[in-house]
């Protein structure tokens, strides 16, 4: 059997994605720790794997006007080091593994993995990205949290590749976030926050939260979020324990080896309430 | 089934022919014996089997050997030949850096792969550069301390 196709461009990569199952093999960082067998012994895989790493139409960032479009095979020291990139997209990708890491991984495969420890999820939800997806016949733009059904599940159809995503542009005035891990580097995030928000004449115009790794999917809720949009600084505070009971209803944390339900949930907390004290402007 | 993989290795072209999941670690130090490059996790997180692929460094464990194909390559047995090599070599023993040595061919592979593009780094930039790298006998701070000497002697040579 084969096991590894590699395709000279996209086009050759989709038709084979058509004809054969096969899984697409970006980075390969998340793919060869679970294929890993005893040393001495290639991976191993249900099906042949499809190399895309390499493949030039995967690996741009361009910057239009409303949006910035980024190539689904981009490592994440590529993204890290290009100008264009949010800076609440940099800071996630500063705490991310470590520069070996950084340097093969790729935000299409972060993203396709869909795991609830998935760094660049976070700040993805928050910004509104949306994914685009395409076959031999086209492509279908999906939103990023309709894109991730739950742990490990996307709605990627098996002729699909993950092609680039799609971030609009919007500027923040404050940035929080916060990586929980046992390691500075290398450690999967036991917990992970974001808060963003823009203030104008003492209001708050714009804020997005969202959470990881503290239920299957990425957590951010429009609702509460709207419900905080145009008030004052003051009067969120005065409502903080309101507003930490409706995200505590949301986060749904479980106990694994790298940390328990308990924990997730206190400190996830403490995290949004200072966020919401402390760090809006 | 195997298929035929080129790219180079210590400035000389290789040619193989292999299945191109295998990992590239195996490769180095089984195919071509280049036991520099240690295994130590295995799974991407202690940077023993550091090398460096097109500039970057990257952990040779969980690079599928299909994936380096046109790639070039430099493993600590090619990079002991330059004077950075030296200087490095010689920075580290007035640190004390060297214990049981096993963490210190990646480790000389992200000194290197730092210096690079940055070569007066500030405690923080070398203490991230090594941050994918685990060493079981120093507790870092010599570590820390042999690259900055290497970086202080080092001038105009990175
Ligand atoms: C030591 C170590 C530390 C790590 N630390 C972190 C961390 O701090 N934070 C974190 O979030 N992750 C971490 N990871 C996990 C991993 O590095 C990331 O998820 C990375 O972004 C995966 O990218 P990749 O290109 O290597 O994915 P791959 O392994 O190539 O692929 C991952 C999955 O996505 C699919 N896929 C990839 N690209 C596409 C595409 N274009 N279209 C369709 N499907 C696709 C693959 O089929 C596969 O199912 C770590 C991994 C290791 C080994
Ligand atoms: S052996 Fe490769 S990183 Fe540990
Ligand atoms: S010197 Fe022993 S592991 Fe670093």
């Amino acid at each position: 059997m084969v096991s590894a196709y590699r395709p000279e461009n996209l086009k050759e990569a989709l038709l084979r994605r058509k004809e054969f199952r096969v899984i697409p093999f970006a980075g390969g960082t998340d793919l060869m720790v679970k294929g890993r067998r005893w040393s001495g012994l290639a991976p191993h895989f249900e099906l042949p794997v499809l190399f895309i790493g390499h493949l030039g139409e995967l690996k741009n960032v361009e910057l239009e006007q409303n949006c910035l479009r980024i190539g689904s095979c981009c490592t994440l020291s590529y993204l890290l080091e290009n100008e264009n990139m949010p800076q609440a997209i940099k800071i996630a990708l500063w705490m991310f593994a470590s520069p070996a890491i950084r340097n093969i991984g790729t935000i299409g495969g972060n993203i396709c993995n869909a795991s609830p420890a998935g760094d660049t999820l976070p700040v993805l939800y928050a910004v509104n990205a949306s994914v685009v997806l395409k076959n031999t016949n086209g492509i279908r733009e999906v939103p990023i949290e309709q894109f991730i059904k739950g742990v490990g599940k996307t709605v990627l159809q098996d002729d699909e590749l993950l092609k680039e995503i799609i971030i609009p542009i919007k500027s923040f005035d404050t940035i929080y976030y916060r990586k929980v891990g046992t390691r500075k580097a290398n450690a999967l995030s036991k917990i992970s926050f974001l808060g963003l928000a823009k203030i104008k004449n003492g209001l708050i115009e714009d804020i997005r939260i969202s959470f990881g790794a503290v239920a299957p999917t990425v957590v951010r809720s429009m609702e509460i979020e709207d419900r905080l949009k145009g008030k004052t600084k003051k009067y969120i505070k005065q409502i903080i324990p309101e507003i930490c009971s409706q995200y505590s209803t949301l986060i749904k944390p479980i106990d694994d080896q790298r940390s328990n339900a308990y924990y997730r949930k206190i400190v996830s907390l403490r995290l949004l309430k200072h966020f919401l004290t402390k760090d809006i402007l | 089934m195997k298929k035929e993989i080129n790219f180079v290795l210590n400035k000389k072209g290789v040619n193989i022919t292999t299945d191109p999941l295998r990992r590239l670690l195996d490769i180095l130090r089984e195919d071509l014996g280049l036991k520099g490059v240690k295994e130590g996790c295995g799974e991407g997180e202690c940077g023993s089997c550091a090398v460096i692929i097109n500039n970057r460094i990257v952990n040779s464990c969980i690079v599928a050997v299909g994936t380096v194909e046109g790639a070039e390559i430099i493993t600590i047995e090619g990079y002991r030949k330059t004077k950075q090599y030296k200087l490095l070599e010689d920075s580290f023993a007035e640190a004390g850096a060297v214990q049981c040595g096993f963490c210190t061919p990646g480790i000389i592979i992200a000194a290197e792969t730092l210096l690079r593009i940055n070569p007066e780094p500030n405690e923080n930039a070398i203490r991230d550069a090594i941050s994918g790298n685990l060493c079981r006998c120093t507790g870092y701070n010599m570590i820390v301390e042999g690259i900055k000497i290497a970086s202080q002697k080092g001038k105009g040579l990175w």
